[in-house]
């Protein structure tokens, strides 16, 4: 018995690809008929066309090294184990470090909320007294910035790390690796957007000297708190992890205060610190953010794996890595995001795309897993079929389904997981991020919300790099 | 009872997904306990109450996945772990309403994994990087597409061999597999008859030949116009005979093509005469001694093969050849009536390449040389395809005519302009053509014909002449288009109707070689 005999036997369901009539005919007899909405690979570009064609004797090659890849990422189990002081935690912090969200970027580049926020840490770490002080230091090349992601860690919007800021350390507990992200400080005015005044500067101190230890004593009470069973779970109630944090901040609360309680903090202290994050639905998004650092950085650098392990925006440029290319960044401009402004904001006021937060769709939730979240669709500037439309093209671009992020309302189906440049290139699907604006210039805040993707340059440059690095 | 527990650290589930999953289980045969829960305290009392509470399940924690079964033997044990696993991984579509268009073929594949059969009718360029892609995921392939490479050809069709799966294609698009007609293809009686062919309206005349005659069939199998070439070397023409000659469904075994490249007709033959299952066969314009030394059935155009495949298939005595057939000498005789005597020659206009074969072999046996764009000998070759001269047979479907357009089949209007040009030729005597129905062909052949054939007749009659039409349908009863409808139609337009494409070219032959 031949292949051939076994179809003979079978129902015939058919794949089509090309005209419709042989479709519509097989449907028109009750064949089960598929059509492909397919457009030409690469969008026709031959140079990409034939970087891609390179890599077909490598495939097997590339589908075991993307395996790997995938496989480290969904064995990783990061756990949230303590907060440390950035200068002692993070290798070669110091003093005149600033860490950033997104690929490299000098002072000149920066946008205006970056730039503010730089400011700020700076006045913060009493490197400058005001303003016009910290825009000078700022640009004296005294200072050192690197992005969070070389370090290790990642930053929601300008993600901004100076020496004294208190971290979150998560550990992946599988591989051994850790991450880290600042605490999140609230809404309004805050320095990620790039604030930098008086009030941002004294709330960086308390979290400083009252949060940050406070916690701290809480997460080692506690012994380490499972933050990929929590992302898990916040998926089954309404969030995404990346706009929408409200059950995930409402399940820590759940996880730490038994903790909190028995930490010894005075009071008062206890009571602000817990109206500080009940009165933030995003303080999840810098724990749903290190998780998500903390298992892609363990699928980083399997050689030959086309998986992308990072996504993410200085405000001026985005920015991709790719697992078989190690630390490489590969850059485009960072793109306006569509969608709903908040009252009195015109989309003049916005900055291009910013933050590390893109992390999280990386990781296969965020915009990837927006069907889950049907309660912020419409701030997206959408309808539940449309963030389940976005969602479920993402599978097209992926290598996997997730193994612990599921979305109910596709029947509990894994989130897609694990981009892989070659099918973006190949497909001209981009992937989807669902994320916040910042206004354009320092210190103004959140002006709305909404969709956005990476410039397809990042990937098309990985691609023609991968392929110069493997094609011998 | 034989009690197992696996403990997943970490792996969060939804209590309902786990308790629906539970069920399941529980009701699976030699399923005597079957728990897969989260380890919190309560769900581990209730695992211990079912008596499966081991003391890994004691260990577990509330981030824990337990999945503890119970059954009869080891075996039951082992195949619904199995299921478990399977349940976990959720491989359930997409939610109803979100009916999105994949845009890849691995999409098309995740999305809808009981596919079995990808159509693929992509420009030729692209064609083959998607072929590949659909035998990697074990799809048998029917290939439309022109243009594609002979070497990719090869390769693909190499690839399908040593996976064991179907290439059908290119430029042959035709076949009814399992019953289903695919791309070009008649709605045929099932029988016991199985076809592999190399042609495309070849396949599509002998099918419905067949059925007109009582027959019907188990599988037809198109291999592409090039498969029995020297560097395709008959590949899916050698693996669709192997896998008829399996087929406890067929009986026996029409082979339709044009002569094989030398080394594969010794393959081909070769592996005829090993399998036990009668055959007919016929290679258009080749010798038919070697078939009949292979102790197969030779025919000797597509109706006689269809005939001789039905009287096999029914266990009847085979008559003899049904090559002479002549239509009736009044018919000859009305439409030689009115010719003047200018008009000498046969405009054979065809949309099927196949069919055309068909009518140049025959109708050189009467009219001596037909010039054509698709000749058998190089010297009769048209200089112009465009503009007929003597007796001329041209195939529409030819790569020169459907650049930047559908197939003559699909949208016959190409056809028309020629029609009226060799109407208004002094020497035209008869234009013979072709009607096929069946899916994939034009939804009213002949109401698009109809009244060109009779403005050509208008045109000839204005200038002292009779045209004289001859056509034959390629089709069924069943085909969606309405058999019995197209044939008024044409009737109605006075075109003479032969009953078998050989018939329609035999009358077309003889109207002017009597009259001339």
């Amino acid at each position: 018995m031949t292949g051939i005999n076994r179809l003979f036997g079978k129902k015939i369901e058919t794949i089509h690809m090309g005209t419709e009539i042989f479709k519509n005919d097989l449907a028109a007899q009750g064949v089960p008929a598929v059509h492909v909405d397919w457009t030409p690979p690469a969008g026709g570009d031959v140079r990409l066309l034939k970087a891609l064609d390179s890599l077909a004797p490598l495939e097997a090659q590339i589908q075991a090294a993307n395996q790997e890849a995938y496989d480290r990422f969904s064995s990783a189990q990061p756990m949230l184990t303590d907060i440390q002081t950035a200068l002692d935690f993070i290798p070669g912090m110091t003093k005149k470090t600033i860490l950033h969200s997104g690929p490299p970027i000098a002072w000149e580049q920066m946008s205006g909320p970056m730039r503010g926020a730089v400011m700020g840490a700076l006045i913060y770490e009493g490197l400058a007294s005001d303003a016009a002080g910290a825009e000078r230091m700022a640009a004296s090349g005294e200072i050192t910035y690197c992005p969070c992601h070389e370090k290790g860690g990642v930053g929601p919007m300008a993600g901004i790390v100076s020496a004294s800021m208190p971290v979150f350390v998560l550990k992946n507990i599988t591989h051994g690796n850790t991450a880290f992200c600042t605490l999140n400080e609230g809404l309004g005015k805050v320095l990620r957007y790039g604030a930098y005044n008086q009030e941002v500067v004294d709330r960086l101190r308390w979290i400083e000297k009252i949060l940050g230890p406070a916690l701290k004593k809480a997460i080692q009470l506690s012994g380490g708190i499972d933050m990929r069973a929590m992302v898990a779970q916040v998926l089954h109630m309404g969030d995404e992890g990346h706009n929408r944090n409200k059950a995930g901040t409402s399940l820590f609360i759940r996880a730490i205060a038994p903790h909190l309680m028995q930490a010894g903090i005075l009071q008062e202290d206890l009571v602000r610190v817990f109206n500080f994050i009940n009165s933030n639905e995003h303080f999840f998004l810098n724990l749903s953010m290190p998780c998500c650092k903390a298992a892609l950085d363990a699928a980083n650098g399997v050689p030959c794996s086309t998986m992308v392990t990072t996504m993410a925006r200085n405000g001026t440029e985005f920015g991709i890595r790719v697992s078989g290319l190690g630390n490489r960044w590969f850059t485009g401009p960072a793109q306006m995001i569509k969608g709903l402004l908040f009252p009195g904001y015109t989309e003049a006021d916005a900055n291009p795309d910013i933050g590390d937060s893109a992390i999280t769709e990386t990781a296969g939730i965020g915009a990837f897993a927006m069907a889950a979240a049907p309660a912020i669709v419409q701030f997206v500037g959408g309808t539940a079929e449309d963030a389940q439309a976005y969602s479920n093209r993402m599978y097209e671009i992926t290598i996997g389904e997730s193994k612990f992020f599921s979305i109910p309302q596709f029947n509990f189906r894994g989130s897609a997981t694990g981009i892989d440049i070659r099918k973006v290139i190949q497909l001209g699907i981009l992937p989807q991020i669902n994320t916040g604006m910042a206004h354009r210039e320092a210190g103004v805040g959140q002006v709305g919300a909404g969709l956005v993707n990476p410039p397809r340059e990042c990937f098309a440059k990985a691609l023609l790099a991968f392929a110069a690095e493997y094609v011998k | 009872m034989e009690v197992q527990v696996l403990i997943k650290a970490n792996a969060y589930y939804d209590s309902v997904t786990l308790m629906a999953i539970s069920k399941k289980m529980k009701n699976l045969p030699g399923v005597l306990e079957a728990v897969v829960s989260m380890g919190t305290e309560l769900n581990k009392e209730l695992i211990a109450q079912v008596g499966m509470g081991l003391p890994s399940v004691t260990a577990a924690g509330p981030n824990d996945l337990i999945i503890a079964v119970g059954a009869a033997d080891a075996g039951s044990l082992e195949y619904v772990l199995k299921e478990v696993e399977q349940a976990l991984v959720q491989r359930n579509r997409a939610a109803k309403g979100v009916v999105e268009a994949p845009k890849s073929l691995e999409g098309a594949v995740a999305a809808y994994p009981e596919s079995n059969l990808a159509i693929i009718s992509l420009p030729g360029a692209f064609a083959a990087r998607e072929v590949r892609k659909a035998l990697e995921n074990q799809l048998h392939v029917m290939l439309f597409s022109d243009n594609v490479s002979l070497q990719d050809e090869v390769q693909l069709k190499k690839l399908a061999h040593d996976r064991g799966l179907l290439l059908m294609g290119p430029d042959c698009g035709t076949a009814i597999i399992n019953h289903v007609p695919l791309c070009f293809a008649n709605v045929v009686r099932p029988g016991n008859i199985g076809v592999v062919a190399a042609s495309g309206t070849g396949t599509q005349e002998v099918t419905c030949l067949i059925d007109r005659f009582g027959g019907g069939v188990s599988q037809v199998i198109g291999t592409g116009g090039r498969d029995l070439k020297a560097e395709v070397g008959g590949i899916m023409m050698l693996d669709a005979l192997q896998a008829l000659e399996n087929d406890p469904a067929t009986d026996v075994i029409v082979i339709i093509s044009k002569p094989p490249a030398p080394g594969v007709t010794e393959k081909i033959l070769g592996l005829m005469k090993r399998g036990g299952k009668p055959k007919v066969v016929y290679f258009l314009g080749g010798d038919r001694q070697i078939v009949e030394q292979a102790g197969a059935v030779a025919g000797c155009n597509l109706a006689d093969t269809a005939r001789k495949a039905v009287a096999l298939a029914n266990k009847e005595p085979l008559s003899t050849d049904w090559s002479c057939v002549t239509a009736e000498l009044s018919l000859i005789r009305q439409e030689q009536a009115g010719l003047a005597p200018g008009q000498k020659y046969v405009r054979a206009l065809y949309t099927g390449g196949t069919l055309c074969d068909e009518a140049i072999l025959a109708m050189q046996e009467d009219l001596g040389p037909i010039y054509s764009n698709i000749v058998f000998d190089s010297r009769f070759m048209l200089p112009d395809s465009a503009k007929s001269m003597k007796h001329t047979a041209i195939d529409l479907g030819d790569d020169k005519f459907t650049v930047g357009r559908p197939h003559p089949m699909i949208d016959p209007t190409i056809r028309l302009e020629r029609l009226l040009q060799e109407a208004r030729d002094p020497e035209t005597a008869v234009i013979l053509l072709d009607v096929v129905l069946g899916y994939g062909s034009h939804p009213d052949p002949a109401g698009i014909l109809a009244p060109v054939v009779k403005e050509a007749k208008k045109l000839a009659k204005g200038q002292g002449r009779y045209l004289s039409v001859v056509a034959s349908i390629c089709g069924t009863y069943r085909d969606p288009q309405d058999y019995a409808d197209q044939q008024a139609k044409l009737v109605d337009a006075g075109v003479a109707l032969a009953d078998a494409n050989i018939k329609a070219a035999r009358l077309a032959a003889a109207i002017v070689k009597n009259g001339a």
